[in-house]
């Protein structure tokens, strides 16, 4: 997540929501996302919310799954003063920072608590982002045996020049490795792939991606890569030492990219990602772009519950201290009024191939897909049957094409 | 006073009475009174100076000497009222003060006529000076004189005024006092040990320079029993007392609720209050011959004021008005439009107030497919449109964009009919028989040094050398004949670039000429961008055409589509650059969850579309259309 949190209000200290988060909760999902601060060193692109160990002063990584377990317990509290109803969680997702920075008898017991917490539906899927060099084997069993089913690995690239560029340690040639034992333990695979790195070419992008469909995952996400204010990266592209990403070169990977996977069997369920069918899309990942409720534990995590948005303070060292202190680490939040839910529906379900209905455009928006299939960035056809579906050359300009979608 | 004993007159400067005994006290010991002063005793005099050359500050100092104006209520540069005026250092609209003094026993009044510096205002000046005997030239010691000076000196000459030749701020360490002392005695005859010296700073001569207005200047002649005429020299609007009419009595007097008569329109109206500013206004009983003074008549419209203007007596009016009234001629035109379209309306109001003080400030509304509603304004000059423009946004609060300047032209058409063009959207279609537009005679005064480089400006916007003089050993005066339209178009910013700030420029009309010229339209997608159109001459078509091209495929960010950006004359495309489509605008990811951000981020673009100007399906940022207006894209590309 972004090192910058949105300005709203602040969150209470009690975590209290309001009684208004219980209409339609019984056809909400409910999900966990449990943040993990740590890196080992932090890449040069990167301006996500975590921390390597000289920048955590204090907050001491050993503690950390005991304070989010304690979130975990404070959050089944205001769910229940809320009267939400009971719900199975449907959906798990470690992500980081690097969730396999902690000893994997750590995420077991996070896992644990949220299973013991809330249950866990028959099929749920718990998934952890993982470094390719961050663990083995025997690592990857232990997780499968506690309970995961999914591991995504942040692989990036095949080419060590990129590698190198975006500051990534690992050799890429331990992906194959990797995905073979997380393989072999039962989990599914996903690989996470950026584009457009400074200096990578049409060819490199080309390799990286034949490398990652050998290994057959059964889930891939291609990000391009976004320059953000404060990195690393952003200094040495002000100061001229690298290159400022093509968007029209990246335009050209993305192209390639689903031409590739497509022919590999894969198909796109939302911008940036692509499952070998249906089953294997992340439908965490889904739950975001739908709507889903969810509660994210950790330092600067966001959570949704009906219609309420909020975020935990950022820096580890603050949270450990709500927490010990039995406050909620809530930093800001947002109550959404109508209108302002209807705009994140236009906005998040266009992403996805299932679409978004029609009928939550207004009278000008709707006009505007008429303009919008007549300049080729939305499926006429499903358009017809009431769906705004975004084609190839729609889910390029998908930031586009939400503006006109929202005219006013 | 000579130089030596000046350090001793400092103490008159800061308003303590002289010790030096043999002199008269510096102020009078009592005013004459205002309607019946002996025109004998009356002296009329202005100062003519470059704008920075120090003449606000020189009034200042000879208000306080004189003891019009205390210290307490001294505020630098008194005459100058607005705040544009005072920051810019320049006096756009005259005022006149009446000042006691008193020289070998008898008591003067010293009305002094504050005239505007800028050649844009050159028939505001040359009334001001009809109504002096005699002026001020004042020439910064560090400086010389300027090319605004030499014209306005040539007015006062043209109007027989007794000159006296000053020069300020020797107190400066860059002063040249002996040089421009020859410098300006050369110009006007005499000898330089006679130019006087002085320091508006410090008050250095300036008790000395009233003893030869009194001294040099002649006195006031009218015909006191005749009915009554009153020059019209300044128009001034005030919020509170509607018009204050400024005017010079050549002839009979003027009373208090009397009738009066403006000769030009045969208006009439109540003096409701008549009287002198000393320097606030004072009424007084009326006005004489010769003397100076204001007149409100509760109108509140300059228009009906007209500077140039005769009034007299309705009662019994004069046969003949004075001579020299002419009506104000825009030379200049421009769009001003709101950057908000919403602030129309506020324009449309400030403009109506602004007329009710800027009698030369003509407009009406006018619609651009780029820039929205606003009006094409007409000015007497770059000045006064910049002038203009500044009161708009300060004084209004409103944020402007203005099209490129234009001129009057008029065009021919092959059927014979000839149509008069102050903006490119009235050039007519089809086959041109003529195009006339009006010429300048320009004089640029620069140290010698930059003649080369000033020529080769000159030739490049069709300037014709008519001449050139040496004034001193290392200035030179160059006389050209020019288009006015080559001139609006950043020739005076050239000028200063190319010269390190020294060269000055002064132009007078001098007729029309026919010349070969075109407009030349910017297409964007095919569709003219009425803001961009320009009247240039033929060989310098393609030159504008490749530049606004260039520039706009800079500034306008890249659609869903390919845009092609083109310059035309007609049908003919004359240059082409080419936006190609955009293919990415999407946000790879939401981070973990923070939907916030990316609605946030939404909203943002959204708002930012909203100051968005649809040219055909083009979205054009209003930001380009300033840029491409003001050149930004080249300036920022020598940085």
């Amino acid at each position: 997540m972004p090192s910058a949190l949105p300005i709203a209000d602040p969150a209470p200290l009690d975590g209290a929501l309001p009684a208004s988060v219980v209409s339609g909760a019984a056809e909400r999902n409910f999900g966990v996302y449990l943040h993990v601060p740590f890196c080992r060193v932090r890449c040069g692109y990167c301006d996500f919310n975590t921390y390597t160990s000289d920048e955590l002063r204090g907050a001491r990584r050993t503690d950390y799954a005991g304070q989010a377990i304690a979130e975990v317990a404070m959050a089944r509290g205001i769910l229940e003063r809320a009267a939400l109803p009971e719900r199975p969680v449907s959906t798990v997702f470690f992500g980081g920072g690097t969730p396999t920075m902690l000893p994997v008898t750590d995420l077991a017991e996070m896992l644990a608590a949220v299973a013991t917490t809330w249950g866990l539906e028959p099929g749920a899927e718990v998934t952890t982002e993982a470094n390719p060099d961050s663990v083995d084997a025997d690592y990857l069993s232990a997780l499968a045996a506690a309970g995961f089913t999914r591991v995504s690995f942040g692989m990036q690239s095949a080419v060590p020049r990129v590698l190198a560029t975006l500051e990534r340690t690992h050799d890429p040639e331990r992906i194959p490795l990797v995905v073979e034992w997380a393989r072999a333990a039962g989990l599914q695979v996903s690989l996470d792939l950026i584009y457009g790195t400074p200096g990578e070419t049409i060819d490199d992008w080309r390799a990286s991606l034949e490398h990652a469909i050998a290994q057959k995952p059964d889930h891939l996400s291609a990000y391009s890569l976004i320059v953000e204010v404060g990195t690393k990266l952003a200094r040495q592209i002000a100061r001229g030492e690298v290159a400022e990403p093509d968007e029209d070169l990246q335009a050209d990977m993305y192209e390639l990219a689903d031409a590739l996977l497509t022919e590999a069997g894969y198909e796109w369920y939302e911008v940036s990602n692509w499952a070998s069918s249906p089953d294997h899309a992340s439908r965490h990942n889904m739950a975001y772009w739908q709507g889903q409720d969810w509660w994210g534990v950790g330092p600067g995590a966001h959570s949704h519950v009906g219609g309420v948005r909020w975020w935990n303070v950022k820096h580890p060292a603050a949270y450990a201290e709500r927490i010990a202190a039995g406050q909620s680490p809530g930093a800001g939040r947002e109550e959404l009024d109508d209108e302002t839910r209807r705009i994140e529906r236009v906005l998040l379900r266009t992403r996805i191939r299932s679409g978004l209905d029609i009928a939550e455009l207004t009278t000008d928006g709707r006009l505007a897909v008429a303009g919008l299939i007549a300049d080729g960035l939305i499926d006429g056809r499903a358009a017809i049957h009431g769906v705004v579906e975004l084609t190839m050359r729609g889910r390029l300009l998908a930031d586009a094409v939400v503006r006109r979608l929202l005219v006013d | 006073m000579g130089r030596t004993d000046a350090a001793a007159w400092e103490n008159c400067a800061t308003l303590t009475q002289s010790t030096t005994e043999e002199r008269v006290s510096p102020r009078a010991s009592k005013a004459l009174e205002p309607a019946s002063t002996d025109p004998a005793f009356i002296r009329n005099f202005c100062i003519i100076a470059h704008i920075d050359h120090g003449k606000s500050t020189l009034a200042d100092r000879m208000l306080q000497i004189t003891g019009v104006v205390s210290d307490r209520d001294m505020r630098a540069q008194y005459l100058d009222r607005m705040d544009i005026e005072r920051e810019r250092g320049i006096t756009i609209k005259s005022q006149a003060v009446r000042m006691p003094w008193a020289e070998d026993g008898q008591t003067y009044a010293l009305n002094m006529i504050d005239t505007p510096g800028h050649v844009d205002f050159t028939y505001e000046v040359s009334r001001s000076l009809a109504a002096c005997e005699g002026a001020i030239l004042l020439v910064d010691a560090a400086q010389g004189i300027e090319a605004q000076t030499l014209a306005n000196l040539y007015l006062a000459l043209d109007n027989d005024l007794t000159i006296i030749p000053v020069l300020n701020k020797i107190d400066l360490p860059a002063a040249d006092p002996d040089k421009n002392a020859k410098e300006l005695a050369g110009l006007i005859g005499g000898d330089p040990a006679d130019v006087l010296r002085v320091s508006g700073k410090t008050g250095d001569g300036v008790e000395e320079l009233l003893k030869r207005v009194v001294e040099l200047i002649p006195a006031p002649v009218g015909i006191k029993d005749a009915p009554a005429r009153a020059m019209i020299f300044d128009s001034v609007y005030d919020a509170y007392r509607g018009v204050i009419t400024y005017v010079r009595m050549i002839d009979g007097t003027l009373s208090p609720r009397e009738k009066v008569m403006m000769m030009s329109t045969k208006s009439t109206h109540e003096l409701l209050e008549i009287g002198v500013s000393a320097p606030e206004p004072t009424p007084t009983n009326g006005l004489g011959v010769g003397e100076v003074g204001y007149l409100i008549t509760g109108v509140k419209d300059v228009r009906l004021s007209k500077v140039g203007d005769t009034v007299t007596s309705f009662a019994k009016p004069a046969t003949v008005a004075l001579k020299g009234y002419s009506e104000p001629k825009p030379m200049v035109f421009s769009g001003l439009y709101p950057i908000d379209g919403s602030d129309y309306p506020v324009l449309r109001e400030a403009l109506d107030k602004l007329k009710l003080s800027d009698a030369a400030l003509v407009y009406e509304p006018e619609t651009s497919v780029a820039l929205g509603f606003g009006f094409r304004c007409g000015f007497l000059g770059l000045l006064h449109l910049e002038i203009v423009t500044e009161r708009l946004e300060r004084e209004f609060g409103l944020d402007l964009i203005a099209t490129a300047p234009s001129v009057i032209y008029q065009v021919t058409t092959d059927d014979k009919k000839t149509v008069t063009v102050t903006n490119p959207s009235e050039f007519p279609g089809g086959k041109i028989a003529s195009v006339s537009e009006p010429i300048v005679k320009a004089s640029i005064l620069a140290p010698k040094d930059y003649v080369g480089t000033i020529m080769e400006l000159c030739q490049g916007r069709r300037g014709t050398l008519q001449g050139m003089e040496y004034l001193g050993e290392d200035r030179v005066e160059l006389h050209y004949t020019m288009p006015l339209g080559e001139i609006v178009f950043d020739f005076f910013d050239h000028l200063k670039s190319r010269t390190q700030g020294y060269a000055s420029l002064d132009y007078e009309p001098i007729g029309d000429q026919d010349a070969d010229l075109v407009k030349v339209d910017i297409l964007l997608q095919g569709e003219a961008v009425d803001a961009f159109s320009a009247i240039v001459h033929k060989d310098n078509a393609y030159a504008y055409g490749v530049l606004m091209t260039e520039r706009l495929k800079k500034l306008i960010p890249r659609q869903q589509f390919e845009v092609p950006i083109q310059a035309a004359i007609g049908a003919r495309i004359i240059a082409r650059e080419s936006i190609s489509a955009m293919r990415k605008d999407v946000l790879a990811k939401c981070y973990g969850g923070d939907i916030t951000r990316k609605r946030k981020l939404l909203e943002k673009q959204k708002e930012g579309k909203k100051r968005m100007k649809m040219v055909g399906r083009v979205e054009v940022p209003q930001e380009a259309f300033i840029a491409a207006l003001s050149g930004e894209t080249e300036k920022k590309e020598k940085k």
